[in-house]
């Protein structure tokens, strides 16, 4: 299909040594609003897949162990 | 199966009661059409999460609009906003949220949402509305959607999360019979058979498009894309006002509120680039932002949010909430550009356009009953037009709206739905995904809302919107002919693509069809300055007739709280007048 990607800088980042979400944790991916946080399939942790984001701050919230942190969009900073 | 694929799969629910959207009007609407009949099967669709969907997704710092015996009175409240909407108001919504709404303020008190009282144990309302007094501060705000979600689960409503309807079913005597939906993460279908629906599905917040040229960095959460007026409008409800769009005064770039409800009681105020006052009240209305606009315009701008001369006590009381809830990430946008409220002034700048009656009053229409022009179909919340509603209208009108459609639901058997109605929408639904080859919905969105700047944003002007409706109707063959989506996340944003899409039809329609200028900056037409009451002092409604969007002028309901004609311009009269 003729569809370039363009690259961009996500404004949310998961620590994958405190990430739980191998263990089975989907708590990011299950409260973002705009639905952009996916666990991958090669590492088992969560990531952010799609950069389509309000900078709200519920995955940063209320991850359980703190691996999540939110940035403001590079464009808006 | 990989993540997101598409699945071939439809399932059909019945219940008593379909709510849509799970932020803030919806949960309350459910909740109390099940606890009126706990053995109703009460739906909450949503398209996120319940847990954290909506407007409030991170909680809201107070109430804005709370008519609160002592400080306020339901009169007093109607009078205020019959003004600051320049009139266009019918009352009966308005007062009978008034009289309801300390009832709903202490229910949520009980649900564990504090609000803030003085050392005599009263509620600490503060002044911010240009004639009343109607703010309180919820020291506990973060905690609301948790709140909610308690009362939920305990009242065992029915929550279906990751579902976005894309259509309503309409009976064969034209009301309403449920809605269609699809999974966000599996493009499933769910069809879902109702005795009463009711739409929360919140602004339509993805309309024009940020100056930061980001799609998401909207002033709504930006999941609000508009899908409750597009599912409305193609079912036949008439929608009121639209040419009175949401503006707001912002943090520029952030996008986010600055915000002078919760820094004004504590002495901030707005100013202009001398640090000068230049409005006699912070409150948001179109008259308050025409002059924003104008001071952006002027020598004297940018515009400021000033909170230098306050203690740095004060400041750190007023970070602690600002940084905490609604929209917490504005704390780090500051440090990011070095910004300290005690050093410096915050730059402000005015929003995208949209729909909201939450904050101004494009909405669909509904009446003191929740209830929309289509049988069986309620509205609540930013999406209903209850002017100035904000979060406690739409937990108020919420209440009103579920209580009603359970009762409706106690009368009537289930409607029958056209089966041939559902396998069509099927077929739009899913038609991006059977390309193989096109343009993606993300090109499609940003075009659309690129053109609704280029062309909608006031100040409008007759020629450049009828252009608009010329790019819009160009977008429209590309996007039902050549839009394609790859898998079940894209298909999701194809569909708000589409609602984007009508919303943007239905604004340029709006503003052409009123012929006059009225509420300030929302609908500032320069070709047609004045404000006309002799033919405009009226709703307009917008439908969908025979396939074609028409409007229409509604009488104003007689007023039930009398204005006096001296009483009528106050809200005009926002500019500080210059000092003899």
């Amino acid at each position: 299909m003729p569809l370039a990607h363009q690259p961009s800088t996500v404004p949310v980042t998961v620590d994958a040594e405190k990430c739980i979400a191998d263990k089975g944790c989907t708590v990011c991916v299950d409260v973002c609003p705009l639905d952009v946080l996916r666990i991958s399939d090669l590492t088992g942790k969560a990531h952010m897949k799609y950069d389509e984001c309000w900078y709200c701050m519920p995955c940063e919230t209320d991850c359980p162990t703190g691996a999540v942190t939110v940035q403001i969009p590079y464009l808006l900073r | 199966m990989g993540q997101d694929a598409i699945q071939d799969a439809t399932s059909e629910v019945a219940c008593d009661v379909l709510v849509i959207g799970g932020g803030t009007a919806g949960p309350m609407a459910a909740l109390k059409a099940k606890l009126r009949n706990p053995a109703a099967r009460v739906i909450l669709l949503e398209k996120a999460n319940v847990k954290r969907s909506g407007a409030i997704s991170m909680g809201m710092d107070g109430l804005n609009n709370a008519v609160i015996p002592g400080y306020a009175t339901p009169e007093q409240y109607t009078k205020e906003i019959t003004i600051a909407n320049d009139g266009i108001c019918d009352q009966a919504p308005v007062y009978k949220y008034a009289e309801r709404c300390f009832e709903i303020i202490q229910e949520l008190d009980r649900f564990g949402i504090r609000f803030q009282r003085d050392g005599n144990g009263d509620y600490d309302v503060k002044k911010v509305h240009h004639l009343g007094t109607y703010v309180l501060p919820m020291p506990n705000g973060d905690t609301v959607k948790k709140a909610l979600y308690r009362q939920l689960r305990k009242a065992q409503v029915l929550i279906s999360n990751r579902f976005m309807a894309t259509r309503l079913l309409n009976a064969p005597d034209g009301a309403a019979a449920g809605a269609v939906a699809v999974n966000t993460r599996t493009a499933e279908f769910l069809v879902i058979r109702a005795k009463a629906v009711i739409l929360c599905l919140g602004a339509a917040g993805r309309l024009g498009l940020p100056h930061s040229g980001y799609l998401w960095g909207t002033y709504e959460n930006a999941a609000n894309s508009g899908d409750g007026y597009a599912m409305a409008y193609h079912a036949g409800a008439g929608l009121a006002n639209l040419e009175c769009f949401q503006i707001n005064p912002l943090i520029k770039d952030y996008n986010g509120p600055a915000c002078a409800y919760v820094a004004g009681p504590f002495g901030a105020y707005t100013a202009n680039s001398a640090g000068n006052r230049f409005i006699e009240c912070d409150y948001w209305s179109g008259q308050m932002m025409q002059e924003f606009y104008n001071e952006l315009q002027s020598g004297n701008g940018p515009v400021f949010l000033k909170l230098d001369h306050l203690h740095a006590d004060t400041v750190s009381e007023i970070e602690t909430i600002l940084h905490k809830v609604e929209r917490p990430s504005r704390g780090r946008f500051h440090e990011n550009r070095g910004t300290d409220y005690r050093q410096r002034m915050v730059e402000m700048h005015i929003s995208e356009v949209g729909f909201c009656s939450g904050h101004s009053a494009s909405g669909v229409f509904v009446d003191e009953f929740a209830r929309t022009t289509v049988p069986g179909l309620y509205s609540a919340g930013d999406m209903a037009n209850v002017p100035h509603n904000y979060m406690l209208g739409a937990f108020t009108n919420g209440a009103v709206a579920g209580e009603h459609a359970i009762d409706r639901a106690g009368e009537i058997d289930l409607p029958e739905i056209d089966a041939e109605a559902v396998a069509r929408e099927r077929a739009r639904v899913l038609a991006p995904t059977r390309r193989e080859d096109g343009i993606p919905p993300n090109q499609i969105e940003y075009k659309t809302r690129r053109f609704v700047n280029d062309y909608l944003q006031p100040p409008k002007v007759t020629a450049k919107m009828e252009i608009g409706q010329r790019r819009f109707a160009e977008i429209r063959e590309d996007l039902e002919t050549r839009m394609v989506a790859r898998d079940s996340h894209e298909l999701m944003r194809a569909l708000e693509a589409s609602s984007i899409l009508d919303c943007a039809e239905m604004a340029a329609h709006a503003s052409l069809y009123r012929t006059e200028s009225r509420w300030g900056l929302y609908h500032n037409r320069t070709d047609f300055p004045e404000k006309n009451d002799a033919e405009w002092f009226c709703h307009t409604i917008l439908r969908k007739v025979d396939g074609r969007m028409v409007s229409e002028k509604r009488p104003v309901t007689p007023y039930i709280v009398p204005i006096e004609a001296e009483e009528r311009g106050a809200y005009d009269r926002q500019r500080v007048r210059r000092q003899a």
